[in-house]
Order: C-alpha cells, then sequence, then structure tokens
C-alpha cells in the first residue's frame, strides 16, 4: 500500500495510518526514508506545514518562554548528530501467544537513521527552567478531531533531558527532511527508548511541576513493574510503570522465511541488532535449534544506539528445513531468551528470532 | 518554487507538494480490507466505529471473546468519548464478539 513519501509498506490500519516496513529492508542498518514504518494514535494527522508559521512553542514553567522558528532551531543551537534506533513499543504485537488485541504489528515497526537536530536540553536552558520543575511534555499538530479523544501527549523527567545530550529536536533523517507522516518538520529523538517518546510533528514542549499522567501516559503505554516487564501470561500486572528503554533484539532480514536455498552451497545470512543505548557487542547464529552459537561478524559500529548490522555465511548441510536463530548481547552481557516473555499490552517483545528455510 | 510529485496509481492521487517553505501530502481513503465482515449489526457497527476511526482497526485483530470486546467498546465509550447509546454499544459488542471471536 502506496502511502505519500513512502514506497510499498504493509498497511494495518489507514486512519489513523499505521504502516509497517517489510522484512527486508532490515539487510542493512540505515532504514531508507520512505520505507520507514508510521504509527499515529489520533486522526487527523497532520497533512500540511508552512514552516513560515509553524513554531516550536516552549513554555510552561519557564523564566522566557520561546516560539522557534525552523530557521532559530537550526541557528541558535549546535546541530547534534545521532544514529538512533525507534521501534514502536507494540512492535510485533502480532505474535504473542496468548494474543492480545492492540495494533497487530509483525517485526517491522522499527526503523534506524541518522537524525540531527537541536539538543532538548539547550533548549530547555534557553527558556530557563524554574524552580520545581520536574517533567517536560511534548505534543504534536497531530489533534483529534473530537473533544473527547485523549490528545497525544508523551512526557518525560527532566532530568532524563538535562542530563543526556543525545536528546534532540530533529529536523533531518537521514540526510533529509523528515517525510511527513515520519514527523515534519521536527520530532522528539530518544535514543534508547521506544518510539511512543519521539513525539512527531512536534509543536509544543511545556515544563511542569508534576509527574505528567494524562492517557497516553497512564493508563497507556505502561508495563508491569517487574524486573522483565512481563507477567504470568494472561494475568494482570499488580503495578505498572511507563514503558521506557529497548531490551536487546536481534533479526534474521534474508533469507525470509519459507525461502529456497541450495543444499552445499553457501549461503548468505544477513540482519541487524540493537538495544537501548549500551551498544551491541557480539551477536550469535544457530542452526541446530540453539545446542550450538557461533559469533559472526559485525557491520560498522554507527554508535550505541543504532542498528549494527551481521552477517555469516551458512551451507545448507542437507535437504529439508532448517531453522535459523540469531540472538544479542550488548556491552553489559544482555541478551535475549528462548521462550518469549509475557504482558497484556504486547510490549517489550524480545525473544531470540527464528527463520526457516528449505533447502533442496 | 518547486512541486514533487511522488507517485500516482489506479487513479488515487498520492502526493507531496513541497513549495518552498511549505510541505502537504494527501492521504489516500480507508483501504477496502477495511469494511467489516457482515452479519447482525455489521451496518451499525460499521457506520458508527469509521466515524472516529478506520474499520480496519478491528478488522486486524486476533479476535476476542464477549468480554475482551466489551472492554474495547467500553474504553471507546469512556476514555475516548465515542458518542454511542448504551443499546448501540451493546448490539457492536455482540456483533463484534460473534463476528470476530476469539481466535483458536
Amino acid at each position: 500500500m502506496r502511502y505519500p513519501e513512502k514506497t510499498d509498506l504493509i498497511l494495518l490500519t489507514s486512519r489513523p495510518p499505521q504502516l509497517e516496513t517489510p522484512m527486508k529492508y532490515f539487510d542493512q542498518a540505515i532504514t531508507p526514508n520512505d520505507a520507514f514504518f508510521v504509527r499515529y494514535h489520533v486522526f487527523p494527522v497532520p497533512t500540511a506545514v508552512d514552516l513560515n508559521t509553524w513554531r516550536l512553542r516552549v513554555h510552561g514553567l519557564v523564566d522566557r518562554p520561546l516560539d522557534l522558528s525552523m530557521d532559530d532551531l537550526k541557528t541558535k543551537f549546535p546541530a547534534t548528530r545521532v544514529v538512533a534506533a525507534n521501534q514502536c513499543s507494540g512492535n510485533s504485537r502480532g505474535r504473542f501467544s496468548p494474543r492480545v488485541l492492540g495494533g497487530q504489528w509483525g517485526d517491522g515497526a522499527m526503523g534506524n537513521a541518522e537524525w540531527v537536530g537541536a539538543r532538548m536540553r539547550d533548549i530547555v536552558a534557553m527558556a530557563g527552567v524554574r524552580l520545581g520543575a520536574m517533567q517536560v511534555t511534548f505534543d504534536g499538530l497531530d489533534k483529534p478531531a473530537f473533544p473527547t479523544v485523549p490528545d497525544f501527549v508523551k512526557s518525560l523527567d527532566l532530568s532524563r533531558i538535562m542530563e543526556d545530550p543525545d536528546v534532540i529536536v530533529a529536523y533531518q533523517m537521514n540526510g533529509q527532511p523528515l517525510p511527513m507522516l515520519n514527523g515534519f518538520p521536527a520530532r522528539l529523538v530518544v535514543p534508547g527508548w521506544y518510539a511512543t517518546y519521539w513525539v512527531k510533528n512536534l509543536s509544543d514542549v511545556e515544563v511542569i511541576d508534576s509527574v505528567f499522567e494524562k492517557f497516553w501516559m497512564k493508563p497507556g503505554y505502561r508495563i508491569p513493574d517487574t524486573p522483565c516487564g512481563c507477567v504470568e501470561p494472561g494475568t494482570v500486572p499488580a503495578r505498572t510503570v511507563p514503558i521506557n528503554r529497548m531490551p536487546v533484539r536481534s533479526f534474521i532480514a534474508v533469507p525470509g522465511p519459507g525461502t529456497r536455498v541450495k543444499v552445499g552451497q553457501a549461503t548468505r545470512v544477513k540482519g541487524i541488532a540493537f538495544d537501548g543505548g549500551y551498544g551491541i557487542n557480539e551477536v550469535q547464529f544457530s542452526t541446530d535449534d540453539g545446542a550450538t552459537w557461533r559469533r559472526v561478524q559485525l557491520g560498522r559500529d554507527l554508535g550505541r544506539y543504532s542498528f549494527r548490522e551481521w552477517s555469516a555465511a551458512w551451507t545448507p548441510p542437507a535437504a529439508g528445513d532448517h531453522r535459523l536463530m540469531v540472538r544479542a548481547f550488548n556491552t553489559i552481557g544482555e541478551s535475549q531468551g528462548a521462550t518469549p516473555l509475557w504482558n497484556p499490552a504486547g510490549y517489550l517483545r524480545n525473544v531470540i528470532e527464528r527463520v526457516t528455510v528449505q533447502a533442496m | 518554487m518547486r512541486i514533487v510529485l511522488v507517485c500516482l496509481l489506479s487513479g488515487l492521487a498520492v502526493a507531496s507538494t513541497a513549495i518552498g517553505q511549505e510541505k502537504q501530502i494527501v492521504l489516500p481513503a480507508d483501504h477496502d480490507y477495511a469494511t467489516l465482515k457482515p452479519g447482525l449489526h455489521s451496518e451499525l457497527a460499521q457506520t458508527q466505529c469509521q466515524f472516529c476511526h478506520s474499520t480496519d482497526y478491528i478488522v486486524m485483530q486476533p479476535g476476542g471473546d464477549a468480554k475482551q470486546w466489551d472492554a474495547v467498546v467500553a474504553k471507546m465509550v469512556k476514555v475516548f468519548g465515542a458518542p454511542l447509546s448504551e443499546a448501540d454499544a451493546k448490539a457492536i459488542t455482540e456483533y463484534l464478539a460473534t463476528t470476530y471471536g476469539p481466535s483458536k
């Protein structure tokens, strides 16, 4: 299904639009802008932006409220670059068992891009934070048609913003202005954390003196307050917290499921791995259901928040089905489990992925 | 002044226009696959649900039992403020639980 500025993506929903990236695009670290997934929460979504009138409003508990133009963003703050993976909280929800309601994503609600923009902490500092400030809220141009529908507004702790120089307001994605459906003219980039915080078509930043708990922060986008973020399948967590850092994931992009490969002929297996910002330092590949694993070659290191390419040569030893598996490790030793974890919203999936191919 | 027409297909204009400092896109209409399956109260569900969102939101779900769909409809009314009468909400829940029942 083709959407403006987008290639042929998998359509989940039209209104508001949700478009998934086919797995074949993840054979490289950078996801092209036209293949980058789309997920909106409320309708209508913005379809027109005029930079002559667009402003980023910064207000609330500040000394000097700001109305920043695109020119201001580009000239009043140092341009900062970060390559970072952007993954929907519900990526792979369609794989949950027992099944859960919600966007039935396959594995393509993710992408990785080089983002350039202004540091959020520089913007907040220019406005001057007042005593008692606790959180910052972020709102975009997507505004629900009906006043009863909760507007999509997200929040981060002020300390998170001030401590992390990589939280930016990005106006450039892979060297280009952002596609409209990925947040033109600017979106928040929160490296290492799930995409729900990366507010698109950003227009309003407010410093507040409390913890923001409107719908999309509570009860929306919460995970069980347990070390794994999981509960016994089919049960309800006693306490929840806002979703945050992404666990380790890795994928086989090629060959895809059901691909026919030749016995005795070397086949190239490729994919990507990423985590929530510690950086991937090892990827392993198995062809015997996880009995043995071998280390594979990693691609160029584009930074600790980025997808890391990996590749391996594999020669199918015999005819029949072969199950290929991949798992990754980050620099603090976190990895992926053999059995999937479960939570009622279908978040945080990071089980070892498997692809079955057919050797002939 | 610069005009970029990204693509035109099957008579449906899916375009992106950038004129200097402006950018504009045209979104496609709801896809045919969003059309709800026939059944008792299907027209009511189609009309009421698509008022706020495309009904592929329903079609893509794995299916749910009466309790799950009741929770979904209740969320639409209580959280999102869907202007549904109690009778219509009940009829839509029945339709969904019957037509989009639990996955196997």
